[in-house]
């Protein structure tokens, strides 16, 4: 199943497109990353995935191909906006009462045994709390209500180091223990490496790269060797992003995997995430959209894997 | 806080000898890391037959990373033969990795100091050792090598080339 597949999506606010001729499927199971530069249309992406925004051109489906809005896709997502907004002058035990009453599930008993771990005080008005307890806060609230998607916009921008950790490891902990399918945005690259195992890269109001980062980072590469072959070497391969001095060159490189031949002379070292996506950045030109294969990507193969 | 919690949870209750950590400056991947930690205790003597593993969501909560990340590594454990997954309970330890008697280990240390001392008679200094016999070691396994020594082969290779 995908949780969100789009076709040619696009949003245009007055002549500008903050997103445009976005097609992409992100299959159920993973923590995907949204990432791009301020701008790139990551909170235009996120918001038509919710319904709080309209598409101008294309379509949205979330869920295995349900309509954004219906009824299963209301029930099946929750979403936290930037900053993790909540009533600053309602008790996190009056969130906890409006959210339950706004929504037709919602698991009380594990809002209270969440906060209260957290130590979290139902009396406390949330404009008292910490930031980082205000973004637990209303992390609890969204994972109450048992949703199989689980969006968040910039979620740890706000947090300092120790917030961060203790906010992605109750993500995780909801991934492990009731498989909720993640998609969250951020310009913080390093710190993802390890909780991501989706990307979608988007640059300029477009879809960049997307794919598994397993698979991205087998089929990309950084050689390096004698700047004077760099370019007959250049026109052989795919070349992301070039560096050279006078002497030596390294060429970040899309490979067929990591069996490929290295050229006789060049030296070839692994890329890590944060590598992989500022060289993207830096170079509009390039991209990597998965092929029909890769857009079919489900759990089956996932297992085999 | 939760770093309190996942300590008390950790030391009695989980049921594992073993906590897993990460070396963040290593730069082998994640999951190989859980995978050659798991390994090391076996040889270690830590972990044994029926002793089972940090359940995922333990490992999930207290390294902070991608549950999938977690079933890689126990995947991986299992293709070894190492460990067995049982529903509902979690993964176990199913057999130990092959330890060589004392006596043995010392006639093997033998003929290696000899070939060290010619090493270094012919001029190789500590690091150009450590080349020649990395890529032996290297090749010898990529030519013979069961499926489940080749599999850590091309692994550990992934992640050397660089």
């Amino acid at each position: 199943m995908n949780v969100i597949e789009t076709n040619g999506l696009g949003k245009c606010y007055g002549r500008t497109w903050a997103l445009r001729e976005c097609t992409l499927a992100i299959p159920a199971g993973h923590l995907a990353a949204l990432v791009g530069p301020n701008g790139a249309g990551k909170t235009t992406f996120m918001n038509m995935s919710v319904g709080l925004a309209v598409p101008t051109a294309g379509t949205v489906t979330v869920l295995g191909d349900q309509p954004v809005g219906s009824p299963a896709a209301l029930d099946g997502i929750a979403f936290v906006a930037q900053d993790a907004p909540v009533y600053l002058n309602l008790s996190a035990g009056d969130m906890l009462h409006l959210t339950r009453n706004l929504n037709r599930r919602f698991d009380q008993r594990y809002a209270h045994e969440r906060l209260a771990g957290l130590g979290i005080p139902l009396g406390k008005k949330a404009g008292k709390l910490s930031g980082g307890q205000r973004a637990q806060l209303a992390l609890t609230l969204a994972l109450a209500r048992r949703p199989q998607l689980l969006i968040l916009d910039e979620p740890l921008a706000m947090l300092d180091p120790l917030a961060r950790q203790d906010f992605m490891a109750t993500v995780m902990t909801s991934m492990a223990e009731d498989g909720v399918s993640v998609l969250l945005s951020s310009h913080a690259l390093a710190e993802l490496e390890r909780v991501t195992d989706y990307l979608v890269l988007l640059s300029g109001g477009q879809v960049q790269v997307t794919g598994e980062v397993e698979d991205l980072l087998a089929c990309h590469r950084v050689l390096t060797g004698p700047a004077a072959e760099a370019d007959s070497l250049a026109r052989q391969l795919r070349v992301v992003q070039a560096r050279r001095g006078g002497a030596q060159a390294h060429l970040l490189v899309r490979t067929g995997g990591p069996d490929d031949p290295v050229p006789p002379g060049w030296e070839a070292h692994p890329v890590s995430l944060e590598e992989l996506a500022l060289a993207y950045l830096r170079s509009p030109g390039a991209e990597v959209l998965p092929g029909p294969s890769l857009v079919q990507h489900t759990e089956p193969t996932e297992v085999a894997r | 806080m939760e770093i309190d919690k996942g300590n008390s949870r950790a030391g009695s209750s989980s049921g594992s000898p073993i906590e897993f950590r990460l070396d963040p400056a290593s730069g082998v991947p994640t999951y190989l890391q859980l995978v050659q930690q798991v390994e090391h205790a076996l040889r270690l003597g830590y972990l044994k037959p029926g002793d089972q593993l940090p359940k995922v969501r333990d490992v999930v909560a207290s390294l902070t990373i991608n549950p999938n990340t977690v079933l890689k590594a126990y995947r991986e454990l299992e293709t070894k033969g190492l460990a067995a997954g049982r529903p509902g309970q979690g993964t176990f330890i199913q057999a130990t990795l092959n330890q060589v008697a004392l006596p043995e280990l010392t006639t093997l240390r033998r003929p290696l100091l000899g070939w060290l001392t010619a090493a270094e008679a012919a001029g190789l200094d500590e690091d150009g050792i450590v080349a020649l016999f990395t890529s032996v070691l290297r090749d010898f396994f990529k030519r013979r090598g069961g499926s489940a020594d080749r599999r850590g082969a091309v692994n550990g290779e992934t992640e050397d080339v660089g």
